[in-house]
């Protein structure tokens, strides 16, 4: 149990140099190369994030150490919280409307970059449609640049799109964005860490135990192998159930792009990999 | 497929709070508390960039099923709350303490914690200090008793405080909902 090939490998990776402006890509991708090659060797690639991750290096001081408690839900956690149309105006599902959507802002310019509709569906693992649910999403510009105080990358900012949407999910579970495609943007990982285009996506399910917030990512982007944030999930099938596919019938003629991304929630099944259960077998 | 989580990151900031999202009710209500604390990395250092969400029933037990907490209104109590950590790694909100469920039962506030660096949302509860319910409540007779200390608040004269230890030293139970 103690010397699971996983452990011994997270063992040789776990005190990775701090100083992220010397570590170069070919370390981390080398770090990347090892938990992927580690967790073949175990057999539990995983389908959610390693938590315990030191190529993202964030990840270091901010994983909980001892395993995840079993807890079956109580009532309060087989419910989730409401919203409605008390709470999301239709426009903020419209992202390149010029600034804050819903409010009565006098920008009115549209955003630079290449116009897309992201759409898809919200369903329970069991293919439930989640109706009436609120999905938020913040992305980048098409420079890169994020509207946040902390944002370094000296991209330009534009100052007709925020980035920041919301919608209700319809009673297919459909929810439905306009917006731009995002840029790559670099971060402090690593010396020149870039992270491939990405949308966030928060979401609500039918009970509190389903709350889930990642990140969409477009498909035939060069920096997947290298960001190790992507490559944190090591099964591949789960990483790619982060890719939206390029849809021709969520386009519109002569103005927009279109991306489907469909998102399966759990009810909690499987929801950790860590190698707690030794695989049955002799060497 | 599952669709597998993803870090909050560090940009959620412009997106994700809003004005009141960490107020379930009124400052200031008669029976208005406050559930407050620090979040902790494993050096122990606070970390100014996570978010908390609360959900939870009202004062009588009962699941709120009501709209509006992203507008309120300041009379519906929608059970549900959002606050990220402030730069000294302080959340804060006002709220009232939630009755049990059903009879007999441990009232909890739900939490889930999200930040930067920490790849994959994490579930944990807040029980009410003292309550008689605590002792029949099976996740707390499951956990020895520095585990069962994590996740039980500490009564003040304003409400509740609840610190997060992402890691290490007295690192708060998380948990899984099979």
């Amino acid at each position: 149990m103690s010397t699971t090939p996983k452990s011994d490998a997270a063992e040789e990776t776990a005190v990775p140099s701090s100083d992220a402006a010397v570590t170069t890509q070919q370390e981390i991708s080398a770090e990347i190369e090892e938990l992927a090659s580690a967790a073949q060797h175990a057999g539990g690639e995983a389908r959610q994030p390693s938590i315990d991750y030191p190529p993202y290096r964030s990840s270091i001081l901010r994983h909980p150490t001892k395993d995840l408690r079993h807890a079956d839900p109580e009532t309060i956690e087989r419910w989730a919280p409401c919203f409605g149309h008390r709470d999301v105006h239709p426009l903020e599902a419209d992202l390149t409307i010029g600034a804050h959507a819903g409010t009565n802002s006098q920008v009115s310019g549209e955003p630079i970059g290449e116009r897309i509709t992201v759409s898809g569906r919200v369903v329970d693992g069991e293919g439930r449609p989640v109706a009436g649910q609120l999905v938020e999403i913040w992305q980048a510009n098409a420079a890169g640049r994020y509207v946040h105080k902390n944002e370094q990358h000296p991209a330009p900012l534009d100052p007709n799109f925020t980035g920041v949407g919301r919608c209700l999910t319809g009673p297919d579970g459909s929810y439905h964005f306009q917006t731009i495609k995002p840029g790559p943007y670099p971060w402090g990982n690593h010396r020149n860490a870039w992270r491939p285009a990405h949308i966030h996506f928060s979401i609500f399910g039918n009970a509190f135990t389903q709350r889930l917030v990642t990140q969409m990512y477009f498909p035939g982007d060069p920096l997947f192998a290298l960001d190790p944030i992507y490559q944190a999930i090591t099964d591949q099938k789960a990483r790619d159930a982060l890719l939206a596919t390029y849809d021709h019938d969520l386009t519109v003629p002569e103005y927009s792009m279109g991306y489907r991304w469909d998102i399966v929630l759990t009810g909690g099944d499987r929801t950790w990999m860590e190698p707690e259960e030794p695989k049955e077998h002799s060497e | 497929m599952i669709t597998p989580g993803q870090t909050v990151g560090p940009f959620f900031g412009q997106a994700l709070p809003y004005d009141g999202g960490n107020e379930l009710v009124p400052v200031g209500r008669p029976d208005a508390i406050r559930l407050h604390g620090f979040v902790h990395d494993g050096d122990g250092t606070p970390i100014p960039d996570a978010m908390i969400e609360i959900w939870q029933a009202d004062a009588t037990g009962r699941v709120p099923r009501e709209t509006g907490s992203l507008h309120r209104d300041g009379w519906t109590f929608t059970g549900w709350g959002r606050a990220e950590t402030e730069r000294t790694g302080h959340y804060s909100f006002t709220t009232v303490r939630p009755g049990p469920t059903e009879e007999g039962k441990a009232p909890f506030f739900a939490v889930v914690v999200f930040a930067r660096g920490l790849l994959d949302r994490l579930f944990t509860r807040i029980y009410l200090p003292g309550h008689p319910a605590n002792d029949d409540d099976p996740l707390l007779a499951s956990l020895t008793e520095e585990e069962r200390a994590t996740l039980v608040a500490t009564d003040e004269p304003t409400g509740l405080r609840f610190d997060i230890r992402l890691q290490g030293e007295g690192e708060t139970v998380f948990l899984q909902h099979d």
